[in-house]
């Protein structure tokens, strides 16, 4: 059961997250988008929209760095073990309050608000609740890792985390004996993977982070050259 | 490619360089997205179809299909070119026409057979061990089973059957009732032929071949004015839309051009930018107020006493101070005013009697042909009383002199107009004219003048063959009628236009509140633009002013402008009422489709509005008594006893108006008795009646042998739309949960009616079965038993005309019809065919006798000049003369089917007509059977030309129809010139060799042929105007004098008062009550007046999503803003309005737009959507007909009487229902109902 939730489940989570994302932007483009509800009611919106993403941003970035890189990288730049387990527990953790605190104002308002209720879908009412129990579950972590400053538990994580991604069959006993609420976020985590491609998250992948850097007000695309 | 693949070009630069100094990039990414918007646009084809529904617009669309899909609908651009300097006829169309594509696949399409699972439940039961008649038999026979499903009627239920399983039940229903009651209790309604002829042909034929009974809608929707049959002997002609380009004055009175004459707002807008002058009356700031020059704004329901106003100062200005000359001419010459009125003595007092006639002379001038019918005028020149052409006598019974010119038989004859010469009268006497003013409902304003005003008037005394007589021209009792002083003295005439007499500006100034300046000024710049161009004044009319009770006064009081001013039949002038899309373009080649007069003649017809009056019992619940509209100056007669049904008993017994049921026994017995007796049929059923032992059904309505038993309603939402007195027809003839508030004369102890049986228990649910034929879940049928679903507007055959346009063009099948449904004329296809399998053994070759009232344009219609009621042995009973015919038409029930499907010999034996002339149509039916194939099946069809499907039908419309078909458009013309004496063929000749078939409107929409059928002409020179023929080819209208007849001299007018137009206040229908109106909550009394709306066509449209997004989003009802204070409300909050016929939810608009002491409710809105509860009632909300009742008036029963005959749709009795007050008042509980029926026990 270990090895299946920890050494397979993870495989078939990411599988299902790459193909499933490509095919549905192959097949159904006009489903690709953030399905946003501005439009129907601003109400709640702004405020806990910027919370939920900001923190959700800060904690995806916080997750990115600090499960996938090397753990020899930080050793390598001196970033003692117990310091970094210590800024991702507070930087973690307030960014996680915010998004908490965000999406419960944003799930309110998806339930309470009969317009943005009526236009809902099962998908759009389940991942918001979803995500507010990983974000949950991720600050129920917190206090366990700040009993054990000494971020033995972190590096399991993280080495089970590199293991994964190098193919390493023995991955999962880096963590076979974390606690159960580390399980049960990586679960939950892995099962958001899952449900990734089949939700509204999918507008993560077409950001307009380029914008920013983007030339031109003008765009001109032209009909010259191509085929 | 790929998507994906596209946008992974992160190695290579897409930068093809900038410009405007590095703000602008080109780039080569990929486009293909911009595919999808090309694709939203891109389709697989287009098909010409347009929209059905009652709507003058006619607009022919263009369909869009993909992949088997109906998409969307634009505009057709490509009418036939106009001539030079009039605008095209583009562009036509509007926003509701443009959202019909959502009902194709929407939720509320009706896409399979339904049935109340009560009914077939029982049905199926019974059917296990019997044949399907037997089965409906001992359904029916079952007075628990048969309350199961009647009194469930609109409270849901229904499952989904099979086409067998309905049309069986139908069939077996049908042949029950046949054989049980008579075929003339099975009923049909569905109106308005020109929005899809074929459709509406389907159910008829199949009605007419089983003897069952059409009903019209023209009148019962007061949609028909009947001023205009007794003006014109026409039921409804009006020039087309682009004729208001000719026209110097507009007047737009009543109509709300920009918002129910979308399509033809443009020729309005390009009439004004070409310099036409315009004045807009209308209560409320309608849209088309804009367009006017002037808008005058009378109280709503006194338009006649405006229009009297501004004749007043026509004839005062223009006839008498001045005469002008064309106008001169012209009342000479097309109207009756030369014509002579005898003057009658009663109580010593002299009133206007019946014009005089040849009859009334010594030796009857050397008339032998009909002189009873031959009005009687003096030569200008010799000062002896003639006998003009052109009156109805020369019309029947002799050739060549029915012709409007100034001749009497051979001799030359002008006319006088006027008496008022010293030298051209014997004597000025007194004459009694009856005045209404002086008694109004507290909601009018009315004015202390006596109830019978006389006025001085030049007369001859004439020696007469029952004595000396004073005459009187028409002209100069008219001018007397509206008070216009001649230097005659006497009393109660006017000398200045501020003098407080009735119908001086001064006078209708109290009255409508329009300042008597722009009264006079209006009335002037009319008749001065009418003197400069001979006649190129117009009004354009609405239904507002035709829906009061006394709706004949305003339209006299606006005829009697356009008449003094030389208007009618002139293009750019006339009378332009555009009520309903009434123009059946070809309906001389569509009504032997449409009633199998191919197989069997006449068929059986009904005029709605008494049929309903008397089956929904709105009777037994009437207030408004004959004392209060009968005419102080009436001759002698129990005038003010009989009620208003008893009026119409009698109208039906002297065969004036139609009978459905007519005869109390079935008259297939009734045949076989008159066959058993050894007699002909008409002079047994005589003897049978004046004995007493048969009884017509219109004397007890309510005995179950004269119910009608089923009810087809097709192609219309009886229920949910026109069926005034709603809460009536849900409680009596459907026998279900109703919102009637008010109790019956019985109840009320109030007097009841002389002739009509009076039931204390009024029957509940005379309806056996009422099947809908519809593809929206519309309120009609959810209070249906079955419910067929048919094919949309886009996905049938079908042709369509307007009298908006001269143009006819198609509905066409732009896709299969979806789901189940099929095209009406399958569906009723399908019902033959089913009826003919069941009925073997049951029903076979029969003998029916069809009560026939004595109809219009036929050689009966001079049956009565005096009127004699029979069954008070003032005469004998002669059966087409004193009393309705009484015509044998043999049935063959078992080959319906196959006479359904095939034209029928009687084409090629007696040939085709219409309005009095007839011809032959030999060549016509052999063509068809060329084109159409001939039946090749045994039986009493082969060899007959095919009508198998839609287009078939098309095409038998088509080539029989004059103005379809060149070559019977000349044979046409040729029989009416034989009558006239006058060679009209020219109007056709150049286009003999033109024959439009289906397929060349599927093309484009083409012009019709020039037909007689019609008073206009299609021409390269002038637009279709009505009565164009009559003036510029001298045909006479078809009224008795063969003018333009405004004074009307049957006895019951002169009774009711309304020889002359005169003003009548809006009648006090007493609906609200202290039993009603019992608590002191804040509310406000207002008149409730129905205009039609801008976000639908009648309930069409009201339910559809795009539609209701565009508005409120369900029903609403206007207040003006003090109105709305006084009750405590604003705007959008839910209201109830309600009196003793029921109540209504609405959400309230609060405007400006209104008057004060007025309520505008859009009619026909349905109450499927968003309608919640009655406090009142705690029934759904109603529709706006919850509110109102059925009141008919005696004068539109009059018959056998030249234009004053009956003809279906063309006059008959009303559906008035604007004289109606509603209380209003802001709801507590918005309660939507949304519980079950019934709770389950």
């Amino acid at each position: 059961m270990h090895q299946f939730l920890f050494g397979t489940l993870p495989y078939i989570a990411l599988s299902i997250l790459l193909i499933g994302s490509v095919a549905r932007y192959e097949r159904d483009p006009y489903t690709w988008k953030s399905s946003s509800s501005q439009l129907l009611r601003r109400k709640q919106l702004i405020l806990g929209s910027v919370l939920f993403h900001l923190g959700v941003l800060i904690i995806f970035f916080g997750h990115l760095f600090g499960l996938l890189l090397p753990v020899s990288l930080y050793d390598a730049l001196g970033v003692g073990h117990g310091l970094k387990q210590g800024l991702a527990a507070i930087g973690g953790g307030v960014a996680g309050v915010m998004a908490i605190v965000g999406g419960v104002m944003l799930a309110h308002r998806r339930f309470s608000d009969p317009r943005v209720r009526a236009t809902s879908s099962g998908a759009d009412n389940a991942i918001i609740l979803i995500l507010i129990a990983q974000l949950g579950l991720g600050l129920a972590t917190v206090p366990l890792s700040l009993a054990h400053m000494d971020g033995h538990e972190m590096v399991n994580l993280m080495n089970w985390a590199n293991g994964i991604i190098t193919f390493d069959g023995e991955a999962a006993s880096q963590i076979e004996h974390t606690a159960m609420v580390f399980k049960a976020h990586i679960v939950l985590g892995l099962i958001i993977f899952i449900l990734f491609p089949f939700t509204r998250l999918v507008h993560m992948l077409s950001a307009p982070v380029r914008y920013m850097w983007r030339p031109g007000y003008q765009v001109v695309r032209t009909r010259k050259g191509r085929a | 490619m790929s998507h994906l693949l596209d946008r992974l070009n992160f190695l290579k630069s897409n930068s093809l360089g900038r410009f405007s100094d590095g703000h602008g990039h080109t780039t080569n990414e990929s486009r293909d997205w911009e595919d999808a918007y090309r694709n939203r646009w891109r389709h697989d084809k287009i098909v010409r179809s347009t929209h059905g529904v009652n709507c003058t617009g006619s607009c022919s669309w263009k369909i869009y299909v993909k992949s088997g899909i109906v998409t969307w609908e634009t505009q057709q651009t490509d009418y036939p070119r106009t001539r030079t300097d009039l605008p095209n006829h583009e562009p036509r169309g509007c926003q509701r026409g443009a959202s019909y594509s959502w009902y194709l696949y929407s939720a509320n399409r009706v896409k399979t057979p339904l049935i109340r699972s009560s009914m077939l439940k029982a049905y199926r039961g019974l059917r296990k061990d019997n044949s399907p008649i037997e089965a409906w038999t001992k359904l029916q026979a079952d007075p628990i089973l048969r309350a199961s499903f009647v009194k469930t009627r609109g409270m849901g239920g229904f499952v989904r059957a099979s086409w067998d399983e309905s049309t069986e039940i139908i069939a077996a229903a049908n042949a029950y009732t046949a054989k049980t009651y008579g075929p003339d209790r099975v009923f049909g309604f569905s109106p308005i032929p020109a929005m899809s002829m074929v459709s509406y042909a389907a159910g008829s034929r199949y009605l007419s071949l089983l003897g069952g009974t059409c009903m019209s809608f023209y009148d019962w929707y007061c949609d028909l004015p009947p001023a205009s049959p007794m003006t014109w002997g026409e039921q409804t002609d009006v020039p087309e839309s682009a004729d208001w380009y000719n026209s110097g004055f507009l007047m737009i009175w009543g109509s709300n051009v920009p918002q129910t004459r979308t399509p033809d707002a443009h020729f309005y807008t390009e009439a004004r930018y070409r310099g036409t002058k315009s004045a807009v009356v209308s209560p409320d700031y309608s849209e088309a107020c804009k367009f006017g020059d002037i808008w005058l704004a009378p109280k709503q329901g006194t338009d006649a006493a405006l229009a009297m106003a501004m004749g007043h100062v026509i004839l005062r200005e223009y006839h008498l101070d001045r005469q002008a000359e064309y106008f001169e001419e012209y009342a000479r010459k097309y109207t009756d005013m030369p014509m002579l009125v005898r003057l009658d003595e009663k109580d010593g007092r002299l009133v206007p009697g019946r014009m005089l006639r040849a009859d009334d002379f010594k030796g009857k001038l050397k008339e032998k042909n009909n002189p009873e019918w031959k009005t009687i005028g003096f030569d200008r020149t010799s000062g002896d009383p003639v006998v003009p052409n052109g009156s109805v006598g020369f019309r029947w019974g002799e050739k060549g002199k029915w012709n409007l010119q100034e001749k009497a038989g051979k001799d030359d004859a002008s006319l006088r107009l006027s008496l008022i010469m010293e030298e051209n009268h014997d004597d000025v006497v007194g004459v009694d004219f009856p005045y209404f003013g002086g008694e109004a409902s507290e909601n009018f304003t009315k004015c202390e003048h006596p109830d019978v005003l006389t006025r001085n008037i030049p007369v001859r005394k004439l020696e007469l063959e029952d004595g000396d007589a004073y005459v009187a021209t028409v002209f100069d009792l008219f001018c007397a009628n509206y008070s216009l002083d001649r230097g005659l003295d006497g009393d109660w005439t006017a000398k200045s236009f501020d003098d407080d007499v009735p119908f001086t500006p001064a006078w209708a100034e109290k009255i409508t509140g329009v300042p008597r300046d722009q009264i006079i000024t209006v009335a002037r710049e009319f008749a001065t633009n009418a003197e400069k161009t001979n006649g190129k004044s117009m009004i354009i009319i609405g239904a507002a002013m035709n829906h009061w009770y006394h709706m004949d006064m305003n339209y006299r009081g606006v005829i009697n402008m356009l008449v003094m001013c030389g208007c009618v039949g002139q293009s750019g002038g006339g009378w332009s009422h555009y009520v309903g899309q009434e123009k059946l373009r070809p309906q001389t080649g569509w009504a032997p489709l449409a009633f199998a007069l191919d197989w069997a003649r006449p068929p059986r017809h009904m005029n709605s509005t008494s049929a309903w009056y008397a089956h929904t019992d709105q009777w037994r619940y009437e207030t408004l008594q004959s004392k209060e509209i009968v005419s102080p100056t009436a001759p002698d007669g129990d005038w003010q006893d009989a009620s208003l049904i008893d009026y119409n008993i009698r109208a039906e017994r002297m065969g004036w108006l139609p009978s459905a049921p007519s005869l109390r026994t079935n008259p297939l017995e009734l045949a076989k008795a008159a066959k058993a007796a050894g007699e002909e049929i008409p002079a047994y059923v005589a003897g049978q009646l004046t004995s007493g032992k048969l009884e017509m059904s219109c004397e007890d309505p309510d005995a179950p042998e004269n119910w009608p038993r089923n009810l087809f309603v097709w192609r219309s939402n009886l229920l949910g739309s026109s069926g005034k007195g709603h809460e009536y027809f849900l409680k009596h003839l459907l026998g279900t949960d109703h919102g009637v508030m008010g109790k019956d004369l019985g109840e009320e102890g109030r007097q009841k009616p002389i002739e009509a049986t009076w039931h204390d228990e009024a029957p509940e649910g005379k309806l056996d079965l009422l099947v809908t034929i519809d593809f929206r879940m519309s309120t009609t049928a959810v209070y249906s038993d079955i419910v067929l679903p048919t094919a949309s507007w886009y996905e049938k055959d079908d042709l369509n005309t307007s009298d908006m346009h001269p143009f006819i063009h198609p509905l066409q099948a732009a896709v299969d019809p979806a789901y189940e449904s099929k095209s009406d004329w399958e569906i009723f296809k399908a019902i033959a065919k089913k009826f003919s399998e069941v009925v073997p053994g049951y029903l076979g070759d029969e003998t029916d006798i069809v009560n026939l009232p004595i109809l219009h344009d036929t050689p009966a219609e001079i049956a009565q000049d005096h009127v004699k009621d029979w069954k008070k042995g003032e005469c004998e009973l002669i059966p087409g003369k004193t009393a309705p015919a009484f015509a044998t038409v043999q049935r063959d029930y078992p080959n319906l089917y196959k006479r359904f499907t095939a034209l029928g010999p009687l084409m090629e034996k007696v040939g085709n007509g219409g309005k009095g002339i007839s011809w032959n149509t030999e060549v016509e039916v052999q063509h068809l059977k060329d084109l159409n194939g001939v039946v090749t099946e045994e039986g009493p069809t082969k060899g007959l030309a095919k009508i198998d499907t839609g287009i078939d039908a098309a095409e038998v419309i088509l080539m029989l129809a004059p103005e379809t078909n060149g070559e019977v458009a000349v044979k046409a013309w040729e029989a009416l010139s034989q009558n006239t004496g006058i060679d009209h063929t020219h109007l056709a000749k150049p286009k003999e060799d033109e024959k439009i078939r289906f397929r060349d409107v599927a093309a484009q929409p083409r012009k019709i042929i020039s037909s007689p059928t019609w008073s206009g002409i299609e021409s390269e020179h002038v637009c279709y105007n009505a009565g164009y023929t009559n003036v510029h080819e001298l045909i006479p209208w078809r009224t008795l004098s063969g003018r333009q007849q405004l004074y009307q001299d049957h006895l019951w007018m002169r009774a009711f008062g309304e020889g002359f137009c005169t003003w009548r206040p809006p009648v006090d229908l007493k609906t609200i009550t202290a039993d009603v109106n019992g608590e002191g909550e804040p509310h406000v009394v207002l008149n409730f007046i129905t205009p039609h709306q801008k976000w639908g066509i009648h309930s069409t449209y009201s339910d559809n999503l795009l539609m209701l997004t565009l508005n409120r989003g369900g029903p609403c009802i206007w207040i003006s803003e003090n109105d709305a204070k006084t009750a405590g409300i604003v705007d959008n909050d839910w209201v109830e309005a309600f009196n003793t016929n029921g109540a209504l939810t609405a959400r309230a608009v609060v405007s400006q737009r209104v008057k004060d002491g007025m309520t505008l409710m859009y009619h026909a809105q349905e109450k499927i959507v968003n309608t919640p509860g009655s406090e009142k009632t705690g029934k759904r909300g109603g529709i706006h007909n919850s509110v109102t009742r059925v009141v008919v008036k005696p004068t539109h029963m009059i018959g056998a009487y030249a234009q004053q005959s009956y003809g279906f749709n063309y006059y008959g009795t009303v559906g008035s229902n604007r004289d109606e007050f509603v209380v209003i008042r802001k709801m507590k509980n918005v309660d939507w109902l949304d519980r079950p029926a019934k709770e389950e026990a």
